[in-house]
């Protein structure tokens, strides 16, 4: 039952941080990281339309087998600047900079971050980097795909390659900033009685996402130095001409770039680790084991980067080596999906739109992560890679799970963001949508890419249009799934009713402060005594007694 | 702007204040880590690749200039760990004498990577079109040995310019950060209580010495021995 | 971090001690000992890397969280230089 149905009706808290003080200057020159959430709630949703459009100019001129849209050249900008939009503009901050930023120091009972100035540095740093980026972009756009090879990025390229380059640059400092930011709050400002394994797990996911941030990201940071210098002052380090080695330039980018992808990927895992735990009323399963798995992945991650090489040159050595790597990672993954299987298990179910994204995320990611064991087996890669196979994996992961987090990430808080309801008739709609747009635009590029279409490829056989065609069919059923949330949302700010503090109910701390919340977070510092996800023993929280009684805190069902 | 030593608004005591400092310009060092790592690697790749030109390169810098400078770096960091010394016991006059010092020590460092940096633009070893090494400086092993030389020995001085470059970079933030620990150690701002400031500083100067005792024997002393 | 004052006696021990070490590394570096020239350069390198960690940093009187992010930090350095390197390494094997 929607726990809002027999609530009297509420009123928004007088004073919270959005009325707390009024233009924009103190919007911009905030240091309270609900605002800044908010910041960049606006600023990377502008570069996912930004990365949608360009995937849907890549879509429709795909539509024939000659591509009737696009020269090549101008093709190879678009999917570069959809993945640099996409990758780096908006996945990479996405869940942290927003939802990590606004949560964390709820979560854990803190007035703010360790660092609120320099959190706002790095929502500065990424609209610098951002505006590069942009720059680049509105100057013709580059062509080198976002990895950035060389020596097409440093050498041949006619594209606007070095402003890209320094955005991307500029902006990762953003993300470590962040990182630091992360790691020092939650060792240090915890409340009292927030231990380290009450912690919800999404913390635990910012956490281990954070030592993933502050460890590659400076990698990839020189690396875009050099390779920026080589362009620039026409060096050699990756340039065989001058006795330079791209496969060089590739070890330095892939090591963090692997990494990266679990950036995206791992705080969205903390999303669904709080939504299922809610609408299943059950504690998580398995805590220390989801804590560890989330360390276990960030760890593991960085120990894999070849596999993205191993047609590039590699020694087989190390190629065997980098495979058995790859197997190994996928064990902590693997572990968490079946945690949340077990925490469904025996609970008492609701279908609201954050858990119906949490269905599609579990769904979706099994079939990602599933496919990334074909891309991760040698024998299986020489066939497979470079083809659309690739494509729809990594788009099954981090759309089908990356993005599926973050929209349920953003349902499940709205109403404590904004302190409004949506439409939950047409969210869940919205959701379904979703999820159905988006297995018709990437099921069928799995086909194709088994079946030997290259990526990046401007033209095709003509024996690939059909899946071309549906592809395109759903990404336009896709697309309407994101504009709905967008118009439904900001419809809610105005017209939809008040949540209340904590309307699902749950467990966390950031539900026992008004919504939305004041600035300094909670009128009187909480002392934590119960446990995480622990329904069994919250009164407050006004729910009928569980007919099967919830296994302890710690899940041992 | 809240006055040094105070509580600032989020922290709830100076301890947790201070912890937080402190971890966090950990957390930061690593990042520089694997920042300056990155360069590390290029270097270590692009040597062993082309062994005959990065000899070439290293053996036209300056070997003396290159070792007083790793002194002068030393010493500056034991005038730095001095300064932090001088904060714990509270000798406040100390506080601001040893920073000056080690801001000196840094300005020599600087000034003599100046010259070091003119020298190469005058003697054509910088990376470019103009770029020659002497034909004296060339034996005929080495010009046999690897034909492309020329190519090759201007991936060592790319190297050397970027990490020494990216080196000075940071001394130049470093002296900027002591600018500004002098100007407030000299209204008396640090105490026995509260040097966490100086503390702070202290350990990113040391990193950046650290970077450079790496630096000066993978720069300049490859295959000395031949001279 | 820690309360713990190191004497500036200490200090002076191990600043001497640097000193000594680039004048041998110097000097090393004139000594024809073919590959391990370089091993010599940097294993000096890194004793003196670490005298200036362990004292002048204080991680030698740190709490263990600090020494850990210290160990951490070289580690994954270690990681990166030593997993690129194995593919260079291994490329003549066969």
């Amino acid at each position: 039952m929607s726990a809002t149905e027999s609530r009297p009706a509420e009123q928004l808290p007088e004073k919270h941080y959005l009325n707390a003080d009024y233009g924009i200057r103190s919007w911009l020159l905030t240091t309270d990281h609900k605002r800044i959430a908010l910041l960049y709630l606006v600023s990377v949703t502008f570069f996912f339309l930004l990365g949608g459009v360009f995937a849907g100019l890549i879509r429709l001129h795909l539509l024939t087998p000659k591509g009737a849209l696009l020269s090549p050249e101008v093709y190879n900008r678009m999917f570069t600047m959809h993945g640099v939009a996409m990758i780096f503009f908006f996945l990479i901050p996405s869940i942290p900079a927003v939802f990590g930023n606004f949560f964390i120091p709820l979560m854990i009972g803190a007035k703010d971050l360790a660092f609120p100035k320099i959190n706002l540095l790095s929502w500065y740093l990424y609209m610098i980097g951002g505006a590069l980026a942009l720059y680049s972009f509105m100057s013709g756009g580059l062509d080198t795909g976002w990895t950035f090879y060389t020596p097409l990025s440093s050498v041949y390229s006619n594209s606007a390659v070095a402003p890209a380059v320094l955005g991307v640059f500029i902006n990762g400092f953003s993300s470590i900033l962040t990182g630091l930011n992360f790691l020092v709050t939650v060792h240090t400002m915890r409340a009292p009685g927030m231990t380290w394994f009450r912690l919800p797990m999404f913390v635990w996911a910012h956490y281990a996402t954070s030592i993933i941030m502050i460890l590659g990201t400076p990698v990839v940071a020189t690396t875009l130095a050099l390779a920026g210098m080589e362009r620039l002052f026409h060096l050699g380090f990756f340039n065989p001409q001058l006795g330079g080695d791209p496969v060089l330039f590739q070890h330095l980018f892939w090591f963090y770039s692997h990494p990266a992808v679990y950036i995206m990927i791992l705080p969205a895992m903390g999303v669904i680790s709080e939504i299922i735990p809610t609408f299943s009323r059950k504690p998580l399963f398995g805590y220390k084991v989801m804590a560890g798995a989330s360390l276990a992945i960030a760890i593991v991650g960085f120990l894999v980067w070849a596999h993205h090489m191993f047609v590039a040159g590699q020694s087989a050595y190390a190629a065997l080596a980098f495979s058995f790597l790859t197997m190994l990672v996928a064990v902590p993954s693997a572990v968490k999906t079946f945690n949340w299987t077990a925490t469904m298990y025996r609970g008492s179910i609701s279908f609201q739109t954050p858990m119906v994204y949490a269905f599609g995320f579990l769904g979706l990611f099994l079939v990602g992560g599933l496919t990334g064991l074909f891309l991760g087996t040698l024998g299986t890669d020489i066939h497979i890679h470079d083809t659309y196979f690739v494509v729809a994996h990594f788009h099954y992961i981090m759309v089908g799970g990356a993005v599926m987090g973050y929209m349920g990430a953003l349902h499940y808080w709205w109403p404590k963001m904004s302190g409004r309801m949506y439409s939950e008739t047409l969210a869940r709609f919205a959701a379904v949508v979703l999820f159905v747009g988006f297995n018709l635009t990437f099921f069928p590029q799995f086909l194709m890419g088994y079946a030997g279409m290259p990526r990046r490829y401007h033209s095709y056989p003509p024996e690939f249009q059909i899946y071309n065609v549906l592809s395109t069919a759903g990404a336009t059923i896709l697309a309407i799934g994101y504009i709905l949330p967008i118009l439904y949302l900001l419809w809610s700010l105005k017209f939809g009713p008040v949540a209340g503090r904590n309307p699902w109910p749950s467990t966390g701390l950031e539900w026992q402060t008004a919504s939305p919340p004041p600035t300094e977070n909670f009128e009187v510092t909480p002392v934590v005594t119960w446990e995480a996800y622990d329904f069994e023993n919250r009164p407050d929280l006004g729910l009928d007694k569980p007919v099967i009684p919830a296994g302890p805190a710690s899940g041992h069902d | 702007m809240h006055r040094t030593g105070e509580l600032y608004g989020h922290f709830e005591t100076l301890d947790q204040q201070r912890e937080s400092a402190s971890l966090g310009m950990w957390i930061f060092l690593i990042t520089e880590v694997m920042f300056f790592g990155g360069i590390f690697l290029a270097y270590t790749v692009n040597r062993h690749a082309n062994p005959v030109a990065f000899a070439l390169g290293s053996n036209t810098l300056d070997l003396r200039l290159g070792a007083i400078n790793t002194g002068v770096l030393l010493a500056s960091s034991f005038t730095m760990a001095m300064a932090v010394w001088a904060g714990h016991t509270g000798k406040q006059k100390l506080i601001t004498l040893f920073l000056i010092l080690t801001l000196v020590l840094g300005g020599i460092f600087l000034g003599i990577k100046t010259v070091e940096y003119a020298g190469k633009f005058e003697h054509h070893l910088v990376p470019g079109s103009s770029f020659h090494i002497p034909a004296e400086d060339v034996s005929a092993a080495a010009a046999k040995a690897d034909p492309d030389f020329s190519a090759h020995a201007q991936l060592f001085f790319s190297l050397y310019f970027g990490m020494t470059g990216l080196h000075a970079l940071h001394m130049v933030v470093g002296a900027g950060l002591l600018i500004w620990l002098i100007r407030q150690s000299m209204q008396g701002r640090y105490t026995a209580k509260y040097n966490t400031p100086v503390e702070m500083v202290g350990l990113y100067w040391h990193f950046v010495d650290i970077v450079w005792i790496y630096l000066f024997p993978l720069l300049y002393l490859i295959d000395r021995r031949h001279k | 971090m820690s309360e713990h004052i190191v004497s500036p006696k200490l200090y002076l021990g191990i600043i001497l001690t640097l000193m000594v070490l680039t004048a041998v590394t110097v000097g090393a570096a004139y000594v024809e000992l073919g590959p391990w020239n370089i091993v010599v350069a940097l294993v000096i390198a890194t004793f003196k890397a670490t005298l200036v960690v362990l004292y002048f940093m204080h991680v030698r009187y740190s709490p263990g969280r600090t020494q850990l992010i210290v160990v951490a930090g070289v580690f994954w350095l270690g990681l990166l230089l030593f997993m690129t390197l194995a593919d260079y390494a291994t490329r003549s094997w066969y």
